[in-house]
Parts: structure tokens; C-alpha cells; sequence
């Protein structure tokens, strides 16, 4: 069993790292960090630059947590990847970060955290920054 | 030499509507030199359309900045990302992302937007003293001699372009025979038209053109959009230091000579000057092995030669009328869509088009050093784009594009048929260039040789008695026949090494 994180390089994405962390301690299992970007373009905003890759393994590592990052990017919707990868890793949990979105906005965007938690055969941790 | 047609054409550019479009040409040429796949050539030939509605000298203004402001773009991915956007940068990536890594990414892009101008601004000082010698040598050339002129050059751009010598004979054999199709200029017998009425004015240039470079390439890097995303990068510092502008002065200055000469030499251009300078370079150098970990002059030399390359390759365009490589012939094309023959007479003729593009290139040379180092981020937000976005787009416009150049659905059908067929060319590792260039040289040469052959009474010797034609000729043949000879002897002994560049020689347009 795991501890699934759904990682950005934002705020939300690392209230979601430090949630996964602890949690990850707590049940005493393996960390896997899902930063994935959507496919097709060269460069991704939603990716973690190796520095920063390197200071969340080494924050890992410091609290005595095996962890794993996954940076393939996908295809298709975010959400099924994340339900996807939980599956295939045998996640205990899913953790992902929430930001505040308008209802307006919602309609419009739609909004993966909520897809993740409908979507998701498994407990879902959602946290704010 | 006159110069008042030369400050005439000053007078042109600062025209505000020759401004605007030197500005626009050298903003899309940035632009598309950091979109990977997307090369100058493709882009002009997407863009011939536009052209129409606009005064010549303004339309070449504009593709010209395409094509030289494309130079200054791909070195920004090359350095940031090690993707070359451009084909004429596959070079920079060795030592200008080596540089990234160590944090002076801000360094390597300085140096190579200032080898960048300082290559540009030689080669059109250089090309403002030598066009017109040429193009007054020129006027006394007549139909053998272009025969000539036209074989040279499309046999060397065969010879010199990527993918196999073979496979660009090819490709070249399928371009002249595409330009025997439509009516025969002096007999006026149709050929390959099948009775079909819109083949009988023969192919036009312009959806050959936006087929296999615009659609072509699409469609191959439609492929390749698994290619993994990269985080984004910040650029800091970009000012280079004094030592390290003394460091990499003198690869500038050999940078634009290199750059030059081989920008003039047909089949030559951005990408083999580059190649061609940076190896000088390293071999120049005291300390060959600092090159591939960030060497100042492994960025500085390669950029000014592709830049000075890029201005020179107009010299063989405008005074003889011979297309030195594929964007030339794209550019070529424009000009003959706007009515003007690109030829030894335009110096004389029309001196306004010709000096009005030949210092629209200092200004947009000034333009892209200013924008070129401040907007690297905005530049580099292109990339985010994902070309399931991009490549429709691109699509949509060139097939509205060349349906307004002549209100015909035929001419959607040719840029699609050509569009699969630069698809398959590309997969199948044949060049389009050489395709393209033999195409546009292809009537040329049917008329300068059977016009000669009609001077000489049909007596093909006649090309070996007159002087110039003479000489181009046995260049042909040694042309022609070294390269078969070498390989025949190489056989004999043990292969040699063959250079580390070679493998690099890839023609993106």
C-alpha cells in the first residue's frame, strides 16, 4: 500500500505534498509524488523543475519517508490519470490540494479535485494551503 | 559604385508601413525560430498568401525578417531547453545549454544575440558592396549560361542537402518534372494535363510550396507531440561579461566570414554555416575539450554564422535569380507572385525593391537585438501551447490561405496531396527542399536550355565553347562526379572517421 500525492508546483500542490507526507508517515508506507503535465506541449507549467524535485525528496527522505516521483505526462483528463496511477500503485490515499474557485468559474473550468473525489473507489484527503 | 540608390533605399524602408511589416516579419520569425518543427520556410510559404494584397518591397521585407529573425529565435530553445527550434541551432545546443546549466543561460543568450547583429550587420555591409559587382557581371549572361547556372545549383543543393545525395536527386528529378507539367512555352503542346483544365497553366508554386513545407511538416510533428514537457525556465542576467565578449569576439568575427561564404554557395545557408563555423572553432581552439561544457565560443560562433548565412543567401537570389536554398525558393516564389523576376536587371530596374530589402535588413537587425533579449520569457510561452491546439490552427489557415490566392478548390486539393506527400518524404527521409528548389528553377532551365539549344542549332557542345557556361559546366561535372569517385576510392582503403558534425547535418525547413 501507498500514499498517492497529486503534486503542482504551487501552494495547493505543496499543502498537498506536506499532507501526503505526514500521512505517508503516519501509516508507515511508501510516498508516490504524481506530477504529471498534459501532453503535447514542450513546455509545461505544471512541471517540477529538477531543483525542485530534488529539495521534496530530500524533505522525504529528512522524515524518514520512501518516496517516489512520477513525472510522465498524460493523455486525456487529469482526473482519470490521478484515479489511474491510484490504482495501478495500490494507494491507501489519494491527497490533493484545493484551491477556491468561484461557482461561476466551476461551471466554466469544471474542476478535477471534485472529479478526483467522485471518481475515486478509495479515501480521498483534500487540503487547503 | 553609386550610392545614392543605396540611401534611396533607406528612404523606403522608413516608410511607416515598411517599418511596421520589418517589424511584424522579424516578431513572426522569432516566433516560429523557438517553435520546434515549425522552420522559416514552411512559415513563408503559410504565409504567401498575405503577401498578395501588399506592395512587393513590403512583402519581401516582411519574409526576409521571417527568415533571418528565425535565427535569432531558435538559439533562445536551443540554450533554455536543448531543443533547437531551428535546424540552423542544432549546434548552440552543446555548449549554450551546457552554459544554461551552469546559470548562464542569460550569458549565452546575450552573446548570441550580439554574434547574432554583429554577423547580420557584416553580411549585409558585405552583400551591399558585392550584389551589385555580381549582378553587373551577370547582365552578360545569357541562356547557356543560366542552363548552366540552374544545373549547378540544383545539383549542389542535392548534393550538400541532408538525407542521402541519392534521395535528393530524387526528390530534385520529382521537382523538374513537376515543372514540365501545363502548357510548353514554345510549342504550346500540353503535357501531363490529362485534359484537365486547371493543370493547363501547369502547377502553381504557391500550394507545392504550402503543401509539402506547411502542411508536411505539420503533419510530421503532429507525430512526434509525444515528446516529453520540460518546467519552465527563468532567465536572469543577461548582460555578458566583458571577458567573456573578449573571449568570444574573435569566433564572431570568423563566425560572420564562415557564415558569408557559405551563405552565398547554393545549398549552403543557416544550418551548414553553422555547422561549418562551430568546427572551426573547435579546431582553432587551445582547449578543444572546454567545447560541449560551455564554451562562450561554441554559442558565439554558430549563431553569427547562421545569421550572417541567412542575409547572404539573398545575394544569389537577388542578382542572379537563383534560389541558393529552400526559403530562398519560397521567397523566390513571393517574388514572382508579385510580378517581380528576381534577375542580374533588378539592381538596375527596380533599385527601390532591391536596396529597400536589402536595409530592411539592418533595421530588423536592430529590432530583434532590442526585443530579442528582454521578451526571451514571452517567446518562450509559445512553447505551452500544445500543438493539438496549434497545428489545426496552422492547418486551417493554409488551406484558407491558398484557396484566396486564386478562389480554387483545385489548389486546396494540390496542398493537400502535397502535403501527404511532404509527409512522406520527411518519414521516408527524402528532403522537400531540393523538390521545391528544382521546381522553381525547373522552367528557368527548360527555357534557358532549349533557347540556347535553339542558338547553338541543337549542337549541345555549344555549352563548352562560351567561357562562363564553359567553366559552370566542368564545375557541374566535378560536381557531379567527385563525390561517386571519393567513395569509389575510400572503398579501396580503410574507411576514415567520418566527422562528429556530419551526423548533425539535418536540413529542417
Amino acid at each position: 500500500m501507498t500514499v498517492l500525492a497529486a503534486y503542482l508546483p504551487t501552494p495547493e500542490g505543496n499543502a498537498a505534498f506536506t499532507a501526503a507526507l505526514a500521512e505517508a508517515g503516519r501509516r508507515q508506507e511508501r510516498l508516490v509524488v504524481l506530477n504529471t503535465p498534459r501532453e503535447g506541449a514542450l513546455v509545461s507549467a505544471d512541471l517540477a523543475d529538477e531543483d525542485t524535485v530534488a529539495a521534496l525528496v530530500e524533505r522525504a527522505t529528512a522524515a524518514g519517508v520512501d518516496v517516489e516521483f512520477r513525472q510522465e505526462a498524460h493523455a486525456g483528463d487529469l482526473a482519470d490519470e490521478v484515479v489511474r496511477v491510484a490504482e495501478a500503485v495500490d494507494a491507501s490515499v489519494i491527497v490533493i490540494g484545493l484551491r477556491r474557485r468561484s461557482p461561476v468559474g466551476k461551471l466554466i473550468m469544471g474542476s478535477a479535485a471534485q472529479r478526483i473525489l467522485l471518481d475515486a473507489d478509495r479515501p480521498v484527503l483534500a487540503v487547503k494551503p | 559604385m553609386d550610392f545614392a540608390p543605396v540611401l534611396h533605399g533607406f528612404g523606403v524602408v522608413l516608410e511607416p508601413t515598411n517599418l511596421l511589416y520589418c517589424l511584424i516579419g522579424v516578431v513572426i520569425g522569432m516566433l516560429i525560430g523557438v517553435l520546434p518543427g515549425l522552420g522559416p520556410a514552411a512559415t513563408i510559404a503559410i504565409l504567401l498568401p498575405v503577401t498578395f494584397g501588399i506592395e512587393p518591397v513590403t512583402a519581401v521585407i516582411m519574409l526576409a525578417g521571417i527568415f533571418y529573425g528565425a535565427q535569432y529565435g531558435g538559439t533562445i530553445t536551443s540554450v533554455l531547453l536543448r531543443l533547437p527550434g531551428e535546424a540552423s541551432s542544432v549546434v548552440t545546443v552543446f555548449d549554450g545549454h551546457a552554459m544554461a546549466r551552469q546559470g548562464r543561460a542569460g550569458t549565452a543568450l546575450g552573446i548570441a544575440a550580439i554574434g547574432s547583429f554583429v554577423g547580420g550587420t557584416v553580411s549585409i555591409i558585405a552583400l551591399t558592396l558585392v550584389a551589385p559587382l555580381v549582378a553587373g557581371f551577370a547582365l552578360d549572361f545569357g541562356p547557356p549560361e543560366y542552363t548552366a547556372l540552374a544545373l549547378l545549383g540544383i545539383l549542389l543543393v542535392a548534393t550538400i542537402s541532408s538525407g542521402g545525395r541519392l534521395k535528393a536527386v530524387i526528390a530534385a528529378c520529382v521537382g523538374l518534372l513537376l515543372a514540365t507539367v501545363g502548357q510548353d512555352g514554345f510549342t504550346g503542346a500540353e503535357r501531363f494535363t490529362f485534359d484537365n483544365l486547371s493543370l493547363a497553366d501547369g502547377l502553381d508554386f504557391v500550394p507545392i510550396a504550402m503543401g509539402l513545407f506547411g502542411l508536411g511538416e505539420i503533419l510530421y510533428n503532429l507525430e512526434e507531440r509525444h515528446r516529453a514537457a520540460q518546467a519552465p525556465v527563468a532567465v536572469a542576467n543577461v548582460w555578458p561579461s566583458r571577458a567573456d565578449l573578449r573571449q568570444s569576439s574573435g569566433a564572431i568575427g570568423r563566425g560572420s566570414l564562415v557564415g558569408f561564404v557559405l551563405g552565398i554557395l547554393p545549398g549552403g545557408g543557416a544550418t551548414l554555416s553553422s555547422l561549418a563555423a562551430y568546427a572551426l572553432e573547435k579546431r582553432r581552439a587551445k582547449h578543444p575539450e572546454r567545447f560541449g561544457k560551455g564554451a562562450v565560443e561554441g554559442v558565439a560562433a554558430p549563431e553569427t554564422a547562421n545569421n550572417a548565412a541567412a542575409t547572404s543567401s539573398f545575394i544569389p537570389l537577388l542578382t542572379l535569380g537563383i534560389p541558393a536554398n529552400a526559403t530562398m525558393a519560397v521567397i523566390f516564389g513571393a517574388l514572382l507572385i508579385q510580378g517581380v523576376t528576381p534577375g542580374p536587371q533588378l539592381v538596375e530596374q527596380d533599385p527601390d525593391l532591391f536596396w529597400g530589402v536589402v536595409n530592411s535588413m539592418y533595421i530588423g537587425n536592430i529590432l530583434l537585438l532590442i526585443m530579442s533579449i528582454p521578451l526571451v520569457g514571452l517567446f518562450v510561452k509559445i512553447l505551452k501551447v500544445r500543438a493539438t491546439i496549434l497545428a489545426p490552427v496552422t492547418v486551417l489557415i493554409t488551406l484558407i490561405g491558398v484557396y484566396t490566392v486564386r478562389n480554387s478548390v483545385f489548389d486546396i486539393g494540390l496542398v493537400i496531396v502535397f502535403g501527404a506527400l511532404g509527409y512522406l518524404m520527411k518519414k521516408l527521409g527524402f528532403d522537400p527542399g531540393p523538390l521545391v528548389l528544382a521546381f522553381v528553377l525547373g522552367s528557368l532551365l527548360e527555357e534557358s536550355l532549349r533557347r540556347s539549344l535553339l542558338i547553338f542549332d541543337g549542337d549541345a557542345t555549344g555549352f563548352f565553347t562560351r567561357p562562363i557556361s564553359g567553366t559552370l559546366f566542368v564545375a557541374f561535372l566535378l560536381v557531379a562526379l567527385l563525390p561517386p569517385l571519393r567513395t569509389a576510392l575510400r572503398r579501396r582503403r580503410p574507411a576514415a572517421v567520418p566527422s562528429e558534425t556530419a551526423t548533425q547535418d539535418k536540413e529542417l525547413v
